[in-house]
C-alpha cells in the first residue's frame, strides 16, 4: 500500500503542477498550490508509517504553514481585484515585457 | 477492506484533483478540492494517522476552503463560467512539465518497497502502535512537537500572527 500511496502523491502532485500552469483564475491556481502541498503530506504520512513519526510532525508544520499563505495569498488577490477588477492572472502584466 | 477503502478513496481524490483542473466555475473547483482533501484525510486514517486526519478536515477542508469560497463570494467570482484554460504552447508545457515531474517522482519511488526505503521498517509500524495505544493517537505527536521541536512550534505561532497582520493590512482598502 505504501507504494501505491507515494504513486497517488505523485499524481495528486503532478495534476496540481497541471493546474497551475494551465488555468488563468489566481484563486483556482492558488487552490492548485494547494493540491500540491496536500500531494507531499500525503508522501510525507505515508512514509511517517515506516521510518518514525516525524513525518506527521512536519505535515503540521506544513498544514500551518499552507494556512498562513492562503490567507496572506488570498488578501493579494483581494488587493489585486481591487485594483484590477479581474482574478486572470494574463491581465496582471506590469513586470511583463 | 483496507486495500478497497484504499482504492475508493484514491479514485475520489484523483477525481476530485481532475475535477478542480477543469471544472469552469471557481465554486465547483473549490467543492472537488474538498472531496480531494476529505479523502486524502481518509488515506491518512488508512496509515495510521488519527490526529492529521482530523486535522486535515478541520484545518484544511474547514477553515482555509471556507477562506477560499468566502473571497469567491467577496469577489464576486461564482459566476464566471468562462472556460479559462491555457491551450495551444502552455498546455504542451504544461504536459512537458507534467511528464519531467511525474518521471523524476517514480524513479524516487521506484525501489521503496513495503516498509518505505528501511529495512527496520515493520518494527518502526510496530512501535508507533504501541505508543498509539500508550499515549493516545495526539500524544504520539504532541510528545515530540512540545520538547524536541518546540522552537519550531513557537516559530509557527509567530508565522501565524505575522500572516494575520499581513492579511488584514493587504486587504485593507487604501483612502
Amino acid at each position: 500500500m505504501l507504494t501505491h500511496a507515494l504513486i497517488l502523491s505523485a499524481a495528486l502532485f503532478v495534476i496540481g503542477t497541471l493546474g497551475v500552469i494551465v488555468r488563468r483564475n489566481a484563486i483556482v491556481i492558488f487552490l492548485c498550490i494547494e493540491l500540491q502541498l496536500n500531494a507531499v503530506n500525503l508522501a510525507f504520512v505515508a512514509l511517517s508509517r515506516y521510518t518514525g513519526i516525524e513525518g506527521q510532525l512536519y505535515v503540521f508544520f506544513v498544514m500551518t504553514v499552507a494556512a498562513a499563505e492562503a490567507a496572506v495569498g488570498l488578501a493579494i488577490i483581494i488587493s489585486i481585484f481591487r485594483h484590477y477588477e479581474t482574478v486572470n492572472v494574463d491581465k496582471f502584466n506590469l513586470l511583463k515585457w | 477492506m483496507i486495500e478497497v477503502l484504499f482504492v475508493l478513496f484514491a479514485v475520489v481524490a484523483l477525481g476530485g484533483a481532475f475535477g478542480v483542473v477543469i471544472s469552469k466555475s471557481p465554486v465547483a473547483s473549490l467543492l472537488f478540492m474538498v472531496a480531494t482533501l476529505a479523502s486524502v484525510a481518509g488515506i491518512y486514517v488508512l496509515f495510521e494517522a488519527h490526529f492529521l486526519a482530523a486535522i486535515q478536515v478541520l484545518v484544511y477542508a474547514g477553515a482555509i476552503m471556507v477562506l477560499f469560497l468566502f473571497v469567491i463570494m467577496l469577489l464576486n467570482l461564482g459566476h464566471d463560467y468562462r472556460a479559462d484554460l491555457r491551450f495551444g504552447l502552455w498546455s504542451l508545457l504544461a504536459f512537458v512539465v507534467a511528464g519531467l515531474t511525474a518521471g523524476v517522482l517514480a524513479q524516487g519511488f521506484m525501489d521503496v518497497g513495503d516498509t518505505g526505503f528501511r529495512e527496520d521498517g515493520a518494527a518502526i509500524a510496530a512501535a508507533l502502535d504501541e505508543a498509539a495505544r500508550e499515549e493516545g493517537v495526539a500524544g504520539v505527536i504532541a510528545e515530540p512537537l512540545f520538547t524536541d521541536y518546540v522552537v519550531a512550534f513557537e516559530l509557527m505561532g509567530l508565522l501565524l500572527l505575522v500572516a494575520i497582520v499581513a492579511a488584514v493590512v493587504l486587504a485593507k482598502p487604501r483612502n
